[in-house]
């Protein structure tokens, strides 16, 4: 089967962050980057369905020059190939990312019979990039997949919901946006790493357009000023907690 | 007109739903417009006065066989009817998983933008909106263009609030137009999940587990204390990505989210990605060998010292003054 991955560079933020001048960016000077945990683990299933039922995987980003190290670490687990849709660091919105990742697919001509998805991305959490390309090309979809089989040409997916798992089964090809938890991704070996650097890339310049939702600039949550009040140390500190306990009545 | 979609699941509305509605109302009042709702299948007993007292003059519930089990794009085809035909200048639903899918399917089908998880929004010919990236780590301002302004609101972010005056609602009933290929991706079948454990996204207290837990067998602790205080036990990252408890339980970003009046963080250094996870919790109590751990800068509370030594101290405390 071929499957193919959409995944994103996003950066690693820690508790405080730091905008650029213009308020319109992260100030990543100081940040690590990695594929945003959704997709991380939408790579790895793709490895392990490939390994299972044979077949070939794609790894598609939409994103600036550097976002070529998520791809090669895609590459380094197992994925056979790589598209890169480059950009010159704009953001794209999600139209514009949807518009792009079709035309890709269609130009790549590649007749896939996965497409996985993160469920949002942890920077921007759109929550739809998935469901737009799945409508363009026709397909079905089903997002928050956190259990995947593949079995006769149907994906049977299952996704959690409070009080229990919703089951779907959608014919192939199909759209699936995985949460992380469906598992967890293996770390690439250094034999891994040295063929990935071999693995092809096709680079494609995707055309920049404003699809209806601009940013206009990034602000931090309002600082909570509060003091943590320490009810002692160790275990001696038991009776002060359940007095606590008794004061919210949760006794 | 502004429209906003309450959801229900098998006859039980969604409470985020009337956040929604809240700002969908907000909305209504800044455009000088009347405020519509939408409801899909078997609607719950007192759902239209609920709706009037919070402003909804017009009621839209769609009614299809096809509907009783959710399928997102069948749904969405509901709202993309009214779209068409009433054309309303904006259409919300809750930032919850299935708000968002639903909304995500009639900005696909009708190739409209949407702003996802909103916490605020101001009309305009294009509406300036406030949007939470990174789960709420970070917010974005953006304008969001549109015949209809498709836009979710984050879970827990504003209050619902009732109207001033309540309106008489006038009910609507339709059968949507559904497609085949609407009907594709759609629930099969389910698997409840035994009935006498708590949710954790319901739970009045969650005790919280992390790296320094140790091991699996720790836990047992912890789900002591939880149950002594008929609470839930929940858990970081670290804690599933070493096996030692099931994603389900994960509290996080990528994980649940809660809203409890105490949550019991134990051994969690508090990376944001776990906080924002924690973001509804009431009230938080660290505990924590490290007294300068992230978690300090959250919590309300905290001991500082071994949990393993704490948890079954606080244990033993409730059971002595139970008696």
């Amino acid at each position: 089967m071929n499957i193919l991955i959409c995944i994103k560079r996003v950066p690693v933020v820690g508790r405080k962050i730091q905008f650029t001048a213009d308020a319109q960016e992260i100030d990543t000077s100081s940040m690590g980057f990695a594929i945003s945990p959704h997709e991380g683990c939408a790579v790895e299933e793709a490895v392990r369905l490939i390994e299972k039922h044979g077949g070939a995987a794609t790894v598609l980003t939409l994103g600036p020059v550097e976002a070529e190290e998520q791809l090669r670490d895609a590459m380094a687990i197992g994925v056979d190939r790589a598209l890169h849709l480059q950009t010159d660091g704009r953001e794209f919105d999600p139209i514009a990312t949807a518009n792009a990742i079709v035309d890709a697919v269609r130009a790549d001509g590649t007749p896939f019979d996965l497409l996985l998805f993160g469920n949002e991305a942890a920077d921007t959490g759109d929550y739809q990039v998935g469901v737009r390309v799945a409508h363009a090309l026709g397909l079905p979809c089903v997002t928050g997949v956190t259990a995947l089989e593949i079995h006769d040409g149907r994906a049977t997916a299952h996704r959690q919901v409070p009080g229990g798992v919703e089951i779907y089964e959608v014919a192939l090809p199909a759209v699936i946006a995985v949460k992380d938890g469906i598992n967890f991704p293996r770390f690439p070996s250094l034999p891994g790493r040295l063929k990935a650097k071999k693995k092809p890339l096709v680079t494609i310049e995707p055309t920049w357009q404003n699809g209806g939702l601009q940013k206009t600039s990034l602000l931090n949550p309002p600082e909570e000023t509060h003091q943590v009040v320490i009810l002692g140390k160790g275990p001696e500190a038991a009776p002060k907690v359940v007095d606590l306990l008794a004061e919210l009545g949760l006794l | 007109m502004i429209l906003a979609y309450i959801d229900q699941d098998r006859g039980k509305i969604n409470e985020a739903s009337f956040e929604a509605l809240t700002l969908a109302r907000r909305l209504a009042e800044q455009t000088n417009a009347p405020l519509h709702a939408v409801v899909i299948g078997k609607a719950e007993a007192g759902l239209t006065a609920r709706l009037g007292a919070f402003g909804v003059s017009a009621l839209h519930h769609a009614q299809h066989e096809q509907l009783n089990e959710y399928a997102p794009a069948a749904y969405a085809q509901c709202l993309v009817e009214i779209l068409d035909a009433q054309k309303p200048d904006a259409a919300l639903a809750a930032g919850t998983e299935r708000g968002n899918e639903i909304m995500a399917h009639v900005a696909a089908k009708t190739n409209l933008p949407m702003a996802a998880n909103c916490i605020a929004a101001q009309a305009g010919a294009a509406y300036t909106v406030t949007r939470l990236r990174f789960a709420g780590s970070l917010y974005e301002e953006a304008k969001l263009d549109g015949a209809t302004k498709l836009l979710t609101v984050a879970p827990a972010t504003l209050s619902a609030r009732a109207a001033a005056t309540a309106q008489t609602v006038t009910v609507n009933t339709f059968t949507p137009q559904l497609a085949q290929a609407d009907l594709r991706a759609r629930v099969g079948a389910r698997v409840e999940t035994a009935s006498d454990k708590i949710a954790l996204g319901e739970a009045r207290v969650v005790v919280g587990g992390g790296r320094g837990v140790g091991s699996a067998e720790g836990f047992k602790e912890l789900e002591e204390l939880a149950a002594l205080l008929g609470g839930a036990v929940g858990c970081s990252r670290v804690a599933t990505g070493m096996g030692w408890r099931p994603h389900a339980d994960q509290i996080g970003q990528t994980g649940n989210r809660i809203q409890p009046e105490l949550y019991i963080a134990c051994g969690i250094s508090g990376a944001i990605q776990h906080l924002v996870g924690a973001k509804g919790a009431k009230h938080i109590l660290a505990i924590n060998t490290d007294p300068e751990a992230s978690i300090m800068y959250k919590a309300d509370y905290a001991v500082i010292g071994d949990l393993l030594q704490i948890v079954p101290a606080i244990s033993a405390e409730i059971r002595k003054r139970r008696g």
